[in-house]
């Protein structure tokens, strides 16, 4: 199959690279660039476990083909740290409350939630829960997951505040 | 000086041992995305495998034609049984004794089952070639029900087998039956039911579940023809016991395996046995020369790898008209599949299921189970509990409510008449176990007070009447549990897989430096062994956690385990943990009385450093004493401060814990939600009491899932019907409840440390619990049982059953 060559930014880096047309975004990511922080967990965009930030949207990668993602900023679960390499505010909020156990959902779910504040920077519970739905975890209930959002929101906020 | 003035308390707190709510260390990878999952390996020529897989339930294999595949660019090797046969690796033994297609031999007998392997460069070329190996099939009468399994006319379904009389648990009775285990006394049992006051009878279903984890089962399997070394990485829950089958089957020598599982992507007993993926990429290294990795899409898991449960249950209790239970008999319906690939204790085919008298005082009690194969997947794992523990508490918790019902007792009060006493402890139940500490009592009384029981049955008569009236369309249910675990297998005496001892181990060595590494024959899947087991050994060595590294599943280098299953790491591997840090601290002792010129019973131990009774000014730190180690050691004795330990549990351990749900169901729409979930358990001694909230937490919404949705819905053809997330049921943040947490601690007595384990408890009680409200909040219009899953639909239907609503 005759391969494209697609450009595209990656937590802040150009790559380009030649793929089939077929090539979903996911493997795109976890074969050809080496980032494996985003997990499939179900190839039909239901465990969110695939989740990248495209354009400043979520996004299921296992549902996006590379050939879309041509001239996109993608951000993965690895550019979410700052440049320092101090953590994200909520990735340090799900070590604090433990969000996490296994760990194979985390880096969708983080990713969704970094969105998720970007839309919403003061969500609700319910209004986490339902940003969150198209994430699934399979080993902490959600409790935690929701508590660590609420608490880096908090924290993103009061920071916001202190800068202006 | 600074450190000797500061208080015993500030240096425990430094330890983070025993109690700390310290977090995880794995979080800080997980985090980041720096976890090292099996998907996340790639070695240089690295080729990847792909089943075929039969679309039929049960069908004839008449020809495979693999030639299109193979002129396909890319395409290396097409397997089938018959490029096996030569090896004798197209069935391999399964862990419960029976034997499993690697590759169809002839037939096929259950959808998704592994036809032929595929491996090519890459996941797209060899799911392109998938497509074009041509299979012939001949399509066979399906048999999906286990109650028609062993019908005089039933087809036959392992041709294999067809004529052996005998089975790994005994005589057969019929071509499809797999075994049958008794335990008890059937005529005490009988004698108690004949002449009882009150007898309920009640057939409960447990429904067949899966535990999908969210990562898939998978490996990477590099043959080293040059040594003759295979490495084999993969998402393997009993890592040693891997190595061991590998050996046994393969041919290998078992000192040229080195079995190594990664980070795990979460288990719950999905990823405890041996699957022909394994197998087949064993086999595509060896023939091909390079590495071949085989990772499993969803549908393959939910089709092909590892269901739970299906245990069909008929049971009778009988009881005085004051509702103490008198006998207890169950029947159970087991079906197993297409191959028995249980992974219980050779001797238990039917797991821990004995357990079904619960937490209650039952003075005699009878158990028969017939397996039998039916055309769907093999496995019969235990699913987020000890073996047949889930399905056991089920049963006896729903018996319960049965009874109270029929008795027009509360079912809060019938459990208070009948939950062992403290004082029975060590208690001998009627089917052979010796439950080791509880205090049922308390826990209960503290759970119905901290919910206010009276109050919600109170609002629930007023939410009655009010429905009555026509006031309301909701009603409102209250379920009540008590169970009791058996987790930690297990005493070798009693337990081992395929002849391996059910022990676990731990191997420390405490560096000169004072910080230590310790190995265990266990593996974690998200239980947070690097921090939990490092906290045992800060409290027991007095080196603080963070100075500890954990490092498991890598059989080079780890001590021989069984592996993380069955609530077994802490009870046993926890135990090792333990005894393997006592030994640091005897010789450490040792040492310092040589260094202190005292004898070794002046000394004391002081959190973290050993002082001389009488004068604790003198004393000696573990960091001093870890250097001396290698440098200054009584004379004759060897240098460095290392110890292994392998535990041999002299009994099982029983967390228990008392549930309490409240739901609300709209009758016209069947919607039901949790309103409240208090969950109290008594899992012994609390090492992170963080993790075991977690723990509850994770347990409770599959629970939830359980009860309220999951369902693995074969068609009379052997059609898996919901192979996808879409259709099998697994719990958003949305559908998913905030749960209420407590505990009270009663330690296990022969535990090193009095632990028992939780991981599995809340599955084991959540689900009774979530099934008794439901069944409660129609209780009142005479229902006493209606199976689950406990969907919007189901639900529905039997409020349309009741004339509830419009028909």
């Amino acid at each position: 199959m005759a391969k494209m060559h697609i450009a595209l930014r990656v937590n802040n880096r150009q790559v380009e690279t030649l793929a089939e047309p077929r090539m979903l975004l996911i493997h795109l990511l976890r074969e050809e660039l080496g980032i494996t922080g985003p997990h499939i967990g179900c190839d039909t965009s239901h465990c969110g476990a695939c989740t990248v930030d495209m354009n400043g949207k979520s996004v299921k990668s296992c549902t996006v083909f590379a050939a879309q993602a041509h001239g996109a900023e993608i951000i993965t679960i690895e550019g979410l740290a700052g440049a320092d390499g101090s953590l994200h505010p909520l990735q340090e909020a799900f070590r604090e409350h433990h969000g996490l156990q296994c760990g194979f959902c985390t880096p969708g779910m983080i990713t969704r939630a970094y969105r998720l504040l970007q839309e919403n920077p003061n969500p609700s519970e319910a209004e986490i829960r339902h940003g969150i739905a198209g994430n699934l975890c399979r080993c902490t209930g959600y409790q935690t997951i929701v508590r660590a959002i609420r608490a880096a929101a908090e924290r993103l906020t009061s920071a916001k505040e202190a800068a202006e | 000086m600074s450190a000797e003035i500061e208080s015993a308390q500030a240096r425990t707190q430094k330890l983070e041992g025993l109690g700390t709510r310290r977090k995880r260390v794995e979080d800080v990878r997980f985090t980041q995305g720096k976890g090292n999952y099996i998907d996340d390996l790639k070695l240089p020529g690295m080729l990847f495998g792909d089943f075929v897989r039969s679309p039929y339930g049960h069908a004839r294999v008449k020809s495979i034609n693999k030639d299109a595949a193979l002129e396909l660019p890319g395409v290396k090797a097409v397997l089938t049984a018959d490029d096996l046969k030569p090896l004798k690796l197209h069935w391999m033994p399964t862990l419960a004794g029976d034997v499993q297609a690697v590759l169809a031999d002839e037939k096929v007998l259950f959808q998704g089952q592994e036809v032929a392997f595929v491996v090519a460069a890459d996941r797209y070329i060899a799911a392109d070639a998938v497509d074009l190996v041509e299979v012939e099939y001949e399509e066979l009468p399906a048999l999906v029900d286990p109650t028609k399994s062993m019908a005089a006319d039933a087809p036959v379904l392992r041709d294999d087998l067809k004529d052996k009389t005998s089975g790994a648990h005994g005589p057969r009775k019929h071509h499809n039956h797999v075994f049958t285990w008794e335990v008890g006394d059937a005529e005490g049992t009988a004698r108690a039911l004949r002449d009882a006051a009150v007898v309920a009878k009640e057939r409960i279903v447990y429904q067949r579940v899966h535990p999908c984890p969210l990562e898939t089962c998978g490996c990477v399997a590099s043959m080293d023809k040059v040594n003759g070394h295979l490495t084999m990485w993969g998402t393997f829950q009993a890592p040693h016991a891997v190595r061991t089958v590998a050996s046994l089957i393969s041919g290998i020598p078992e000192h040229k395996i080195r079995i190594i599982s990664p980070d795990i992507g979460g288990g719950f007993g999905n990823k405890v046995g041996v699957y022909p993926g394994y197998i087949c990429s064993i086999v595509a290294s060896i023939v091909l020369g390079v590495p071949v990795k085989w990772v499993e899409d969803r549908m393959e898991n939910l089709q092909a790898t590892a269901f739970a449960r299906d245990y069909h249950m008929t049971g009778e209790i009988a009881a005085t008209r004051d509702g103490r239970v008198t006998g207890l008999r169950c029947h159970v319906l087991a079906d197993h599949g297409a191959f028995d690939a249980c992974a219980d204790p050779t001797k238990y085919p039917a797991g821990f299921f004995s357990i079904c008298t619960g937490s209650y005082d039952i003075p005699v009690a009878y158990v028969t189970v017939d397996g039998v194969y039916t055309n769907k997947a093999p496995g019969g794992v235990a699913y987020r509990c000890s073996f047949r523990v889930t399905e056991a508490s089920y049963f006896i918790e729903r018996m319960i409510d049965v009874l109270a019902r029929k008795l027009d007792i509360d079912p809060a009060e019938i459990r208070r008449r009948n939950l062992i006493r403290k004082d029975q402890f060590p208690y001998q139940s009627a089917l052979g176990w010796e439950y080791d500490s509880g205090d049922y009592q308390t826990a209960l009384d503290k759970a119905l007070n901290t919910v206010g029981y009276a109050a919600l049955r109170d609002e629930q008569r007023r939410d009655r009447d009010a429905f009555r009236r026509g006031e309301t369309r909701k009603l409102m249910g209250i379920g009540v549990s008590f169970f009791t675990e058996i987790v930690g297998a297990g005493p070798i005496k009693n337990c081992d897989i395929l002849g391996l001892g059910m022990f676990d181990s731990c191997e420390i060595r405490v560096h000169p430096t004072g910080s230590a590494i310790a190995r265990l024959g266990t593996i974690s899947q998200g239980q947070g062994h690097a921090t939990t087991f490092a906290q045992i050994l800060a409290s027991e060595v007095g080196i603080p956690a963070a100075n500890i590294t954990v490092e498991e599943g890598d059989t080079d280098t780890a001590p021989y385990g069984l592996g993380t299953y069955g609530s077994r790491s802490t009870p046993v591997a926890g135990a090792a943990t333990a005894m393997a840090g006592r030994k640091i601290r005897a010789k450490a002792q040792m040492i310092a009385a040589y260094l202190l010129e005292v004898h070794d019973d002046d000394l004391e131990w002081d959190v973290d450093r050993f002082r001389v009774k009488g004068a604790p000014e003198r004393s000696k730190t573990m960091t001093e004493l870890a250097f001396a180690a290698y440098n200054n050691v009584p004379p004759g004795m060897e240098p460095g401060l290392e110890a292994v330990s392998y535990y041999d549990p002299p009994n099982m351990t029983y967390p228990f814990g008392a549930y309490v749900c409240v739901v609300d169901i709209d009758v016209d729409t069947g919607v039901t939600e949790i309103r409240r979930f208090y969950a109290l358990d008594d899992c012994g001694t609390r090492i992170n009491p963080m993790i075991i909230e977690g723990q509850v937490h994770g347990g409770l919404t599959e629970a939830l899932a359980i009860a309220m949705g999951q369902e693995m819905e074969y068609d009379e053809y052997g059609n898996l019907k919901n192979a996808s997330l879409l259709d099998f049921f697994l719990p958003t943040a949305v559908e998913t409840p905030n749960w209420e947490t407590d505990y009270t601690t009663t330690p296990s007595p022969h535990h090193p440390i009095g632990a028992k384990g939780v991981g599995e408890s809340p599955n084991v009680g959540g689900v009774s619990a979530i099934s008794n409200a439901v069944n409660d909040a129609f209780a009142h219009l005479g229902l006493t049982h209606t199976q689950m899953p406990h969907d919007h639909w189901r639900v529905w239907k039997t409020a349309q059953r009741l004339g509830l609503t419009a028909a």
